[in-house]
């Protein structure tokens, strides 16, 4: 990035790129900020058609600068477009920026309908008919996601297997600053009980969970937010998927709140995706877990700084607690209980 | 020994937030967050009630697990460096039941309604 030019307005910028891509088309409407950190945006808007609205979604860093473990916006887009090639449901991608569209660094990609905020998705009864089917869903896009040829990958991929990634959680951990013996313990146990790194590294989503998953009353209609793609172990995904932080309080429900570990794992290998090794899946829960233990735990420094005051913030501090019980169930569970999910 | 932020750390930005934001902004997001603070104030009180018990019952086990006494903060740094570096372990008598009763006393303060605590408080009721 060499240009220092400011940013046109947004809204600007984008009719400008419309009336280039398609002249058939007219002005924006609906632009409005969805989600996202200081370093990424997520934009809805649409280009206004002779058949009506065409609803779109623009992922932008106005900055060049993105966090170290993020995949770049750039190779996402490609990601995106392999993983649609490969059979996977992902929103197609329309266009990717280049600097003379003035808008910064992203993508254009349709919009998909559907929910997914857990909660909706695993009470309202427009959905009662797809949770049955929602873990198979997720196996199936798994194995589609993880059998792209690792040979196509962007190069600009990050390999991060199990030993790479126990290592970021070891800094994550020391870097909060504060003790906790269960999650102490819980490194402890991951570091004893890590798979070997496979032989070949295949593509993995890294954030495979509700909130990026586009859900509708037919099922998994899109895999978003691949943001925290890397080469890895392709467990990886089907554990994180099954941490019981996404359960909202459906706990024997592993599987997001809504199905089986049967189902995920038949599923994903009845489309291919190979082999599921439940032990090295487990192993990804317990780390999945902490990994949320360890984000959580580090809010209160967020809260402390000033960067986000709010009492949310705050609050989802507080819910470090709630992974301690779920590693303990893990890893120390009680007398006569059985195992967590 | 309760997490962080400490109650004394959240009730301000509530303060903050009934004074500043729910007399300006009557959005959705307000009353989203005006949960999220009734909650923190659940929170408090509970922490409030609760913590200076569980911290006198934490002392007590920390105590016997590493043969000396002191402050918590000291105490399970000591106890979290000893699992990470294996010298101490779930093998260790005690050590289980003190990792369960700590956890537990943090969640009856932070999260008494999640799943799986009601599932350990059945579990060890019964």
């Amino acid at each position: 990035m060499t240009s220092q030019a400011p940013h046109p307005p947004l809204a600007d910028a984008l009719a400008q790129l419309g009336g280039r891509l398609y002249p058939s088309l007219g002005s924006v409407s609906g632009l409005q900020r969805l989600s996202g950190g200081a370093s990424q945006e997520t934009w809805a808007f649409s280009f206004e058609g002779p058949g009506g609205p065409v609803p779109l979604i623009l992922r932008r860093a106005p900055g060049a600068r993105v966090s170290d473990l993020a995949a770049g916006l750039e190779t996402e887009a490609e990601l995106l477009k392999l993983a649609e090639a490969n059979g996977a449901r992902v929103p197609h991608v329309r266009y990717v920026l280049t600097e003379a569209d003035r808008c910064g660094r992203g993508f254009i990609m349709d919009r998909l309908d559907g929910e997914t905020i857990p909660r909706k998705i695993l009470r309202d009864t427009a959905f009662a008919g797809a949770r049955p089917h929602l873990a198979r869903d997720c196996g199936e896009a798994l194995a589609r996601i993880h059998q792209i040829d690792p040979g196509r990958l962007p190069q600009t991929l990050r390999a991060a297997p199990a030993s790479v990634r126990l290592a970021e959680l070891h800094r994550s951990y020391a870097n909060i600053g504060r003790p906790n013996p269960v999650f102490a313990l819980a490194l402890r146990w991951l570091g004893e009980n890590k798979p070997q790194d496979p032989a070949r590294l295949l593509l993995v989503h890294g954030d495979f969970r509700h909130g990026n998953l586009m859900i509708g009353p037919d099922g998994v209609r899109g895999v978003l937010d691949w943001e925290l793609a890397h080469l890895g172990d392709p467990m990886e995904d089907l554990g994180w998927i099954c941490v019981p932080s996404w359960r909202f309080g459906q706990i024997d429900q592993p599987v997001g709140g809504f199905g089986q570990r049967e189902d995920l794992f038949a599923a994903y290998e009845a489309a291919g995706g190979g082999r599921v090794d439940p032990a090295r899946v487990r192993f990804w829960e317990v780390f999945g877990a902490l990994q949320w233990g360890l984000m959580c735990s580090g809010m209160a420094e967020v809260f402390r700084s000033g960067a986000d005051g709010s009492v949310e913030r705050a609050m989802i501090g507080r819910r470090a607690s709630e992974v301690e019980i779920d590693l303990l169930d893990y890893i120390a569970p009680l007398d006569g209980a059985r195992h967590a999910g | 020994m309760q997490d962080e932020p400490r109650a004394t750390e959240i009730l301000p930005a509530v303060a903050q937030f009934l004074r500043d934001t729910v007399t300006t902004d009557h959005s959705a997001h307000t009353l989203f967050q005006a949960r999220v603070a009734a909650n923190a104030v659940d929170l408090a009180a509970r922490e409030a009630e609760l913590a200076p018990g569980l911290n006198e019952e934490e002392r007590v086990r920390l105590m016997h697990i590493l043969g000396h006494d002191g402050d918590l903060q000291t105490q399970n740094r000591a106890l979290a460096d000893a699992l990470l570096e294996g010298r101490l372990s779930l093998s260790t008598p005690g050590m289980k039941a003190h990792l369960w009763a700590t956890s537990m006393g943090k969640l009856a303060v932070d999260q008494p309604g999640y799943a799986s605590y009601r599932r350990a408080l059945k579990a060890s009721q019964s």
